[in-house]
């Protein structure tokens, strides 16, 4: 019972512990990798003692930064939903990750744990509902502040948000029918079936499509570059305009565990989250016939690692698109959303119904 | 536990509630409301219902309320806590059809064969999963379900007309 208990602790907070770090230094990536990207040198300021490690002091100099800072409620604003808004924000983007699963099942000493914090049976609309609990953080925050700017920033946000949700419900569902199955870590296991004896069963495979519209989408609910109606920075103040301090640091921040998160769900349910291609439980088992056999506990650090790679690599590659493309226009982002992505979505399942249906008759 | 989680998680529902038509605030009359739908969605958890307690969650809690919300602000009810009644005979009403509905209950509880008592035995293995849902709403309920599909697009449609007509 106990050592049940501990078990399930020791997973929350290796996964928060995960989250967490990585978006805090994706809060350097973002500024490093920018700087690459425009031939700068980048933050490099921060050091201790004199050593620089290439500016990744930086984020604990930002938080240090944040906390002392004033932290400053509007007089005409409302205090209470002032000061609950950032935690609206920050605790959905939170939870979304218990439950993707890092790897398979590991067995110690007649034990057997399975690598993901919450095994839900209808897991992949756990991660929608948890997505659309997120606006609330932003409408909050817009309204509470006293401030134009501010409410029109938070109306527009929350428009953006909820017009890619269902966006990203619709993709979902193509990748669902192929795996009949809604539980995330049942999706995982069924991804490591090959097709025609040699391809990975990832769903990108399957669900091309799906994935382009999925990724789409969920860039847009993170409300990164070029989807940042949310704040605008360049032509209107967005809703956090009248947050200071730490409260403006946790909206940031979500955004950034929202990146990981949004990596976290493509590789889970398009990149076969922990699979290795043609790693089998008792190793690797090539097309062409060749069998190297391994340890138990190699092939789970493999799938573990094989998990962390494939959710960096995400995370580079919203960054990169951050840092690469220019903004959309509101109405650019709507008529984007409404006629092309949902229209889309919705052909994607009819397809994919009808070449299942196709497949059973043959 | 059942029994520890189910008591505290309708005194939330009823105390969330109770609290949106008992404070002034309409903004904080739509946050209550936001408690007690997803305390509801906690009481379809107790009764093994996940997948209609998430579908709860997304509908109500993710799009519904947040239009409500939207709404609200956008005509800034929030500032003026006065409690002004728009329909003259509001309060009349609202207490009649209450009386009115209790009275329904009531009659149903003791003349309708009383409530639905817990099934005998343990429930089934896929009791209140999706395949088991989705097999029944494409069969046995069929009719009613399309019936109901037909229902909103009417009105998504009825909602685009009236739209249109302003511009």
């Amino acid at each position: 019972m106990i050592v049940e208990a501990l078990i399930h602790l020791v997973k929350v907070l290796l996964v928060i512990g995960f989250v967490m770090n990585v978006a805090g230094l994706l809060t350097w990536v973002e500024r490093k990798q920018s700087a690459v990207m425009q031939d700068r040198i980048g933050a490099n300021r921060a050091d201790i003692f004199g050593f620089r490690l290439i500016g990744l002091f930086h984020p604990i100099a930002d938080g240090l930064k944040m906390i002392t800072k004033e932290d400053f409620i509007p007089p005409g604003g409302n205090r209470f939903l002032h000061t609950m808004a950032p935690f609206a924000a920050f605790f959905p983007a939170l939870i979304a990750f218990a439950i993707i699963p890092f790897g398979d099942v590991l067995r110690v000493g007649g034990r057997i744990i399975p690598l993901q914090v919450v095994d839900f049976n209808v897991g992949v609309l756990y991660l929608l509902a948890v997505g659309g609990m997120s606006v609330y953080g932003v409408v909050l925050a817009g309204w509470s502040s006293n401030n134009k700017y501010s409410l029109l920033g938070g109306l527009r946000a929350s428009a953006q948000l909820i017009s890619y949700e269902i966006t990203l419900g619709l993709s979902i569902i193509g990748v669902l029918m192929v795996f009949q199955t809604l539980q995330l870590s049942e999706i995982n296991r069924l991804q490591g079936e090959l097709l025609f004896g040699f391809i990975p069963k990832w769903g990108v495979v399957v669900q091309p499509l799906a994935f382009l519209l999925f990724f789409t989408a969920a860039v847009a609910e993170s409300r990164r570059i070029p989807f940042d109606q949310p704040e605008s920075e360049s032509e209107i103040i967005g809703y956090f305009t009248e947050y200071s301090g730490m409260k403006w640091g946790m909206f940031m921040f979500a955004d950034f565990i929202e990146t990981v998160t949004v990596a976290g769900v493509a590789t889970s349910v398009f990149f076969g989250g922990w699979q290795v291609p043609y790693l089998f439980a008792d190793g690797f088992h090539f097309p062409w016939g060749s069998i190297v056999a391994l340890p138990h506990l190699a092939v789970i650090l493999l799938q573990v690692a094989s998990f962390v790679f494939k959710v960096l690599f995400f995370c580079w590659l919203l960054m990169t698109i951050r840092w690469t493309l220019p903004r959309f226009r509101y109405d650019q982002v709507m008529r984007l959303g409404w006629k092309y992505l949902l229209p889309l979505s919705l052909f994607n399942i009819l397809a994919t119904g009808v070449v299942i249906l196709a497949l059973q008759a043959l | 536990m059942a029994a520890v989680a189910f008591y505290l998680v309708s005194a939330v529902a009823i105390a969330c509630a109770a609290l949106v038509i008992f404070q002034p605030n309409v903004v904080y009359s739509a946050l209550f409301l936001i408690g007690t739908l997803l305390a509801l969605a906690g009481l379809f958890l107790l009764l093994n219902a996940q997948f209609i307690a998430i579908v709860h969650i997304i509908v109500y809690v993710g799009a519904i309320m947040v239009l409500f919300l939207f709404v609200i602000m956008l005509l800034d009810l929030g500032r003026d806590p006065a409690g002004t009644e728009q329909l003259p005979y509001q309060r009349g009403l609202g207490i009649g059809l209450g009386v009115l509905f209790l009275a329904e209950l009531a009659l149903m509880v003791s003349f309708g064969g009383g409530l639905a008592g817990a099934p005998e035995g343990p429930l089934p293995a896929a009791f209140g999963y999706t395949e088991v849902l989705g097999r029944m709403l494409f069969t046995t309920y069929l009719f009613p379900f399309e019936a109901t599909s037909i229902l909103l697009f009417v009105a998504a449609i009825g909602a685009v007309v009236l739209g249109k007509r302003r511009g």
